[in-house]
């Protein structure tokens, strides 16, 4: 006979002393955890819940303008600066951890339209309706602190007078110059007074400039007649222009994939299409192909969209709109993943993403700049790798059952105001009925003669190349198409 | 005999070692290899999903991902289970002409070391009268009630005796709810909670004079069935009734869950077994098991087994994916339970027999017997969890023996860890109240939880085979044998008209589907022609009556 039996010594399986730690033994087989999947499921829905109580996205408000904020710049040398210009002509550095002004730097006359700081963050551009342009000196990272305020000159480096109003200003990824948006298109250098080039396509004014993060020689410009316009540097005349069926209010590259770029943009008829962000795709200088079919619509807003920012990662950008709210959208989705409103919160007109992608950014009409978080509910602070893995945990949980309905609906639920709820239901019934429309009218028209147009095509009216060559005809003839509707712009 | 057939091998070992290395190598690699993959096929929790017949490419791709994550996490676990796993198997072997169901518990218990000879006694307690009794998940404590009012819990690693008390009434079940602080036991009018202190916590009267308990660990819920058949779910950490069905089938005293999936199964005089859910008034199943009263029933730990006795002399083996009889066997029995591992306990009059799955296809067999001082009757049989011991409760007492090859050898602390300290029980308890499931998730099958539910495909049989179908009728009609009539009703043409009769009625029900089809068929084609026109043309097409 042979015989075994299982046999556990106390000493073998406990701790030695109180101050070790406690033995553990594991053992994966199935058969020991019954209810596998009933756990999880309900693992998730606490997750989704958990989520949901711990969404507290408002850090704060950074108060001290005395008018609505006009335009914000990151600082690409310091995380945790950011510059706000207001419409009375104020710009102000703001230090986010304390969430207090540190510096300001009075001069303009009019409203601030544009700022940007340099690549290696120690001179800042603004620009303005009072049609200058001005340098300043950008205390380095170490003078943050408010102690070392006196011994600063609150005056510009440089002062560069123009004929015309500025709307916006962008400085290079890599070099030396920055672009100015007003009448025309301006590349200025920080040494001379005068432009170094002028670009112009139409009469309109140029409303925003964004430069290529990939390629330096590259920008993209928005303009009051409709049209997107992409320029190269190192040719004399604009590259590709773009017509939509709104006016673009802003534009910005994908930091990731260079070749994209999102638009916002807004019909001034409300109600029908505000939706307003679109992807599309630029791929290479010559080679445009693409450039008529938006690669994404990404609609929510209810009113118009007036900034938009990309997060460093490429991956989220968020939007601020006209209804009062400040979205983010994943840079693939159709739909924003998230919505931050407050009662005091007006309209938005500049959002940016922090440099560390973790927080956002928004300045609105009502003076005040805001600071949220990128994730709602993220625990900020240094975490404890056990509470890491278990934040790791609740996200795949989540992310395993998020089509089940209990979980679907606490992930999905989010509250709006009742102006953006009401406006997106009307929005919705106006859309249906349009989809209706058309599909009667297709039932009652010959077959084929009614083609399908998808909406990312629906968006612009046509896409034009001008070539180096030949610059005239049918850049005149786009000219006429937009011109003579001029009720639209 | 045997320790010179040992020593033989072992030169023999040597030798093949040598052959091994010159001729195969990698031959105790592949082999290695092979335990491997027999044993991720049991970390991967069934088969993998079909990608083939997907035409959605994005789909398709994150679902390969997916595949693949749980190939490797198989894997993982797979190896830690080699390396990290501390205990082996118990087993007991017969030698020669013994056999294992001969070996009396006297020469285990000299044969093991001390530690594991103490885990065999018997308590003789002949006042109290018959004993049931119940163990926590991890097996540590044990609960006793005698029928005649004595209750107490035991620790049995250091065998103290926690808490003995009186309550000077009829108690018919005990159970313990999620860790040793807290008990049920189940009285004369109604069960009653209480504490590892003998203190009284709730009484549950709205269950009525309850015969037998269980508690569904992760759902908190107490299950008790009444003497007049009803089934009472009550929530125990809330304290709110869940459910309260009648079943209908008078007086039950066979209650046992199926760990498995929480499902209730209740063995009734009529021979009947129903499963019960808490959000179901009806039964699940009702199924008739014997014609005889059902006097046992358990569920073995995989949830695919069950075994029934009855009382016409039988013992059953169901298959819970069939529902079907696997193999019944000849034999009384009080009390059933089946082990971790599988073996299966059978307790009857003062005997207690212990089976086992020797060839892996549920056919069980004799592996070991038990049997004590005659005139003691079994009352209840149960393993205790992470160890080789079967006890029993009977009438004059409590035994408890060896069955080497019963229990699991590997606990994991995070599930049941018997070694637990009073601040492990606590995180465990939050741990456990936090995942706590709702009693919807109840179900026969648990692991459709998640699920899409699959499109219930029509089964119809295509024209050949009902052709074939048809014409296997028609001849066994032909050939079916005639009835010997009396004188005068023999008639050949009489016999002729009778065998035209059944072939007719034999193929009736086939011509009657091929017309319905055709039918179908018809209507399908005029719809589709309908769809050819115009939409804004189709309210004008004459609608088929």
């Amino acid at each position: 006979m042979k015989v075994k039996v299982i046999s556990r010594s106390t000493e073998e399986f406990t701790r030695e002393r109180s101050k070790d730690l406690q033995r553990v033994f594991r053992n994966f087989d199935p058969n020991l955890r019954t209810h596998e999947k009933a756990t999880e499921y309900v693992r998730a829905l606490n997750a989704a819940k958990l989520e949901k109580i711990f969404a507290r996205p408002f850090m704060g408000a950074m108060e001290g303008h005395i008018d609505a904020v006009s335009c914000m710049a990151k600082n690409p040398n310091h995380l945790k600066g950011i510059f706000s210009g207001s419409m009375d002509g104020d710009i102000r550095l703001w230090d986010l951890a304390t969430r207090r002004c540190v510096r300001q730097f009075p001069g303009h006359q009019g409203a601030v339209k544009g700022l940007t700081a340099s690549t290696d963050g120690c001179i800042l551009v603004s620009c303005g309706t009072d049609c200058s342009v001005r340098l300043w000196n950008v205390p380095v990272a170490s003078m943050m602190g408010l102690d070392s305020s006196s011994n600063y000159s609150s005056e510009p480096l440089a002062v560069y007078v123009s004929k015309n109003a500025f709307w916006g200003v962008d400085h290079q990824w890599d070099g030396d110059h920055f672009a100015t948006a007003g009448a025309q298109v301006d590349l200025w250098d920080y040494n001379r007074s005068e432009p170094i080039r002028s670009f112009e396509w139409g009469k309109d004014t140029v409303i925003s400039v964004r430069f290529n993060p990939g390629e330096p020689n590259l920008l993209a410009t928005t303009s009051r007649d409709r049209g997107i316009i992409l320029y190269d540097l190192r040719l004399s005349s604009p590259v590709r222009k773009l017509i939509m069926q709104t006016k673009t209010n802003s534009i910005a590259w994908n930091p990731m994939e260079p070749m994209n770029f999102t638009a916002v943009s807004a019909i001034f008829y409300v109600l029908t299409r505000n939706i307003s962000c679109f992807t599309a795709r630029y791929s290479g200088c010559f080679d445009a192909r693409k450039l008529d079919e938006a690669k994404c619509v990404h609609k929510d807003h209810v009113s118009a969209v007036m900034d938009i920012d990309y997060s460093p990662t490429g991956r989220e950008f968020v939007t601020g709109s006209y209804d009062r709210t400040v979205r983010i959208f994943q840079y693939n989705g159709g739909h924003s993943r998230e919505i931050y409103h407050t009662k005091r919160m007006q309209r938005v007109f500049c959002v940016k993403f922090s440099c560390d992608a973790s927080y956002v950014i928004s300045g609105s009409d009502d003076t005040n700049v805001r600071l949220w978080k990128a994730n709602a509910s993220e625990q900020l602070g240094v975490l404890l790798p056990r509470e890491r893995r278990k934040h790791e945990y609740r996200e795949a949980v989540k992310k395993r059952y998020k089509h089940l309905p209990d979980v679907k609906r606490i992930v999905r639920h989010r509250h709006l105001p009742k102006p953006i709820f009401k406006a997106a239901a009307l929005r919705r019934i106006v859309l249906d009925a349009e989809r209706k429309k058309e599909e009667r009218r297709r039932a009652h028209s010959k077959p084929g003669s009614r083609p399908i147009i998808p909406n990312k095509w629906s968006r612009s009216v046509c896409a034009s190349q001008r070539s180096v060559e030949a610059a005239g005809l049918g850049c005149l003839q786009n000219l006429m198409i937009f011109h003579s509707t001029p009720g639209l712009a | 005999m045997e320790g010179y057939k040992g020593s033989e091998q072992g030169e023999n070992y040597l030798m093949d070692v040598k052959k091994s290395q010159l001729i195969s190598p990698p031959a105790p690699k592949q082999d290695a290899l092979d335990e491997l993959d027999s044993k991720v096929k049991k970390y991967l929790r069934g088969s993998g999903a079909d990608l083939e017949g997907l035409k959605d490419k994005k789909l398709r791709g994150q679902l390969s991902v997916r595949e693949d994550l749980y190939g490797k996490s198989a894997k993982a676990a797979a190896k830690a289970e080699k390396w990290l796993m501390p205990s082996e198997e118990g087993y007991l072997e017969a030698e020669g002409l013994e056999k294992t169901w001969r070996i009396k518990q006297e020469s285990i218990v000299q044969e093991v070391d001390i530690l594991s000879s103490r885990k065999a006694f018997d308590m003789i307690l002949p006042d109290l009268g018959p004993y049931t009794l119940d163990y926590t998940s991890n097996g540590r404590y044990m609960a006793v009630a005698g029928r005649k009012g004595h209750l107490a819990i035991i620790d049995m690693h250091s065998m103290d005796l926690i808490k003995e008390m009186q309550v000077r009434e009829t108690v018919r079940d005990v159970a313990f709810l999620h860790n040793e602080l807290i008990f049920a036991a189940a009285q004369k009018k109604y069960p009653c909670i209480y504490n590892r202190d003998g203190v009284e916590l709730h009484s549950l009267k709205e269950h009525g004079a309850a015969l037998k308990l269980q508690f569904l660990r992760n759902h908190f819920l107490l299950a008790s069935i009444n003497k007049f058949g009803q089934l009472h779910y009550q929530d125990m950490t809330m304290g709110e009734m869940v459910a309260n069905y009648r079943t209908g089938l008078g007086r039950c005293d066979v209650m046992q869950v199926n760990r498995w999936n929480a499902v209730v199964g209740l063995g009734h005089s009529c021979g009947k077994v129903t499963m019960w859910k808490p959000t179901s008034s009806a039964p699940l199943v009702k199924m008739l098991c014997h014609h005889g009263a059902v006097t046992a029933l358990a569920f073995h730990p995989g949830g695919h087994l069950m075994a029934t006795a009855g009382q016409e002399r039988r013992i059953k083996l169901w298959d819970l994916r069939k529902f079907e009889v696997l193999h019944t066997y000849t034999g009384n029995a009080k009390s059933l339970e089946f082990s971790q591992k599988g073996l299966l306990a059978i307790g009857n009059g003062s005997s207690v027999q212990i089976w086992r799955d020797q060839s892996g296809d549920h056919n069980y067999s004799r592996y070991m017997s038990h049997s004590m001082v005659k005139g003691y009757q079994v009352q209840r049989v149960a393993f205790r969890a992470y160890e080789d011991v079967l006890s029993i409760g009977h009438s004059m007492g409590l035994s408890s023996i060896l069955v080497p090859g019963s229990g699991e050898p590997n606990f994991d602390s995070w599930v049941a860890n018997p070694f637990e300290t009073a601040r492990q029980r606590r995180e465990k308890e939050v741990h456990s109240l936090l995942d706590k499931l709702p009693p919807e998730t109840i179900m026969l099958d648990p692991t459709s939880i998640g699920n899409v539910r699959p499109e219930k495909k029509k089964e119809r049989l295509t024209k050949m085979e009902s052709e074939a179908e048809m014409q296997v009728a028609i001849t066994a009609a032909k050939s079916a044998p005639t009835k010997k009539k009396t004188k005068g009703r023999n008639k050949p043409s009489k016999r002729e008209k009778k065998k035209h009769e059944g072939i007719a009625r034999v193929k009736r029900p086939f011509l009657e589907q091929h017309i319905k089809d055709e039918q179908q068929v018809k209507k399908k084609q005029r719809i589709s022609d309908d769809l050819q026109l115009p939409k804004s043309l189709r309210k004008f097409v004459q609608k088929p009556e």
